[in-house]
């Protein structure tokens, strides 16, 4: 599993893969997370607005910080 | 921050501590100047029009739907549409770096072009509600009202300038699937929603109310003499649809990200009221930089003052709110107001550090387009302004 954390490096986007990492260190899944900090490949996903996660190439959230319990049903999912 | 900056922070600090000579008495004048100004904004300016500014500013970044600013964004869009949602779109959607360049860079390639695209870029960071409230508050509401009029007619122009410039390259574009904010689920109007945040916008103008001159007569010193009951007749209104048209849930979101504004900007402000302090001082009272030289560079209303204050003001960095102390400062210190509202509209949205950012995007020849047309219309504008206002 490949999960994408985007967003310029603000607190919103550091609390969102914050967030990611912890639920997944919990799951115990194998799961790779990459912060992407580069504006022109955020915009290569079409996002309008960080922070954004895509997991295995699908945007799952945009503009919002997503809660743990989200992030744990992208996961099972 | 890394080791070896932290390592240069601490020398530089000591270098400082060491050579500066603290004794000598223009040093003293302008330390004492810099926390004149602190207490003058502490006292005339945070209770009033920061406060209630903050609270408006976090409102809208939870209430209002991004999702529905943002789909005027997409290739499909109308430009009519796309230019004027992009001109005003920064009272909504910006006040934080990191929501304006990811969003320029995917409306610069997916979405509207390069047209909507610059003119986001430009209109982002120049009209938030906090920084026209303390434009007018304390500059002036002539200075406040110019500089949203010339914000917004500023975007417009340079999205069209640049979709025109550059209408070749815009057939070159990608096209794709954007992803726009969430929409948020909620049970209110969008009348319930306007007069939630009408209400506030009225009690930051009344707390804010100005003393009107000693002698007129009328309306205004009949309002100054009952602001604060208006005030708290508009609160008391303010507490009952909070209670009554809110969910908990939102109330917390509300004031979360009320408090995280506050965080982000005061320490900066305050960092930037002191330099501004220690440099040029309260009006009337000189400081560091002596009077003549700023009178000098920038007095009166001549092309070159006005050139050299939208040329600064464009490779400076201000962090949100500062240009404000900094401006006030000159214009103390004798600055004209054409090259105030000149620095002021090139000023914040351009900066060395933001250029880099855009000519990655863009590159470089878009980029010194770009910077080129705001630098000559801020020019013009301070000259237009400066030969109104005098």
């Amino acid at each position: 599993m490949e999960i994408k954390v985007l967003g310029p490096g603000c607190k919103r986007c550091e609390q969102t893969e914050k967030i990611v990492r912890e639920v997944v260190a919990e799951s115990g899944k194998d799961a790779q997370i990459e912060k992407i900090t580069d504006v022109m490949k955020i915009a290569g996903y079409g996002v309008l607005g960080t922070p954004a996660v895509v997991i295995d190439g699908e945007v799952k959230c945009v503009g919002k910080i997503p809660s743990a319990e989200e992030v744990k049903a992208w996961l099972e999912a | 921050m890394k080791e070896r900056n932290k390592l240069l922070l601490i020398v530089g600090v000591f270098l400082a501590a060491y050579f500066i000579p603290w004794g000598h008495p223009l040093i003293r004048q302008s330390g004492l100047e810099a926390f004149m100004m602190l207490q003058e904004y502490a006292r005339q300016h945070v209770l009033t029009c920061l406060i209630p500014a903050f609270f408006i500013a976090g409102a809208i970044s939870v209430f209002v739907s991004q999702a529905s600013v943002l789909k005027y964004f997409g290739a499909q869009a109308r430009k009519v549409l796309s230019y004027s949602v992009a001109s005003v779109s920064g009272s909504v959607l910006a006040v934080c770096s990191c929501t304006v360049l990811p969003l320029f860079a995917g409306i610069y390639t997916r979405g509207a072009g390069i047209g909507p695209a610059t003119a986001f870029l430009y209109s982002g960071p120049a009209i938030n509600v906090l920084a026209i409230t303390l434009t007018a508050k304390v500059l002036g509401w002539q200075m406040g009202l110019a500089r949203a009029v010339g914000a917004i007619l500023f975007a417009i122009i340079t999205g069209l300038l640049m979709a025109l410039i550059f209408r070749k390259d815009d057939a070159a574009r990608t096209a794709g699937q954007i992803y726009v904010p969430d929409a948020t689920s909620d049970q209110r109007t969008l009348v319930q929603d306007s007069l939630y945040l009408l209400t506030m916008v009225l009690i930051l103008v009344f707390a804010a109310f100005a003393r009107p001159a000693a002698g007129s007569t009328g309306l205004w010193p009949t309002i100054f003499a009952l602001k604060w009951y208006i005030t708290a007749v508009l609160l008391s209104i303010l507490a009952w649809m909070i209670k009554s048209w809110f969910r908990k849930d939102e109330r917390v979101a509300w004031v979360d990200s009320t408090w995280g504004f506050m965080k982000q900007i005061f320490p900066l402000l305050i960092g930037g009221v002191l330099v501004a302090g220690f440099l040029l001082g309260r009006p009337g009272h000189p400081a560091l930089i002596p009077e003549e030289w700023v009178q000098s560079l920038l007095g009166g209303n001549s092309l070159w003052a006005n050139l050299f204050a939208s040329v600064a003001g464009a490779l400076m960095y201000f962090a949100t709110l500062t240009e404000i102390p900094i401006l006030q400062g000159l214009i103390g210190a004798g600055m004209g107001k054409g090259p105030a509202l000149a620095l002021l509209l090139a000023g914040p949205a351009l900066s060395l550090p933001n250029m880099v950012v855009i000519g990655s995007v863009m590159g470089v020849k878009k980029t010194a387009t770009f910077c080129g047309i705001i630098v000559i219309m801020s020019t013009i504008a301070g000259l237009l302004y400066g030969s109104f206002a005098g």
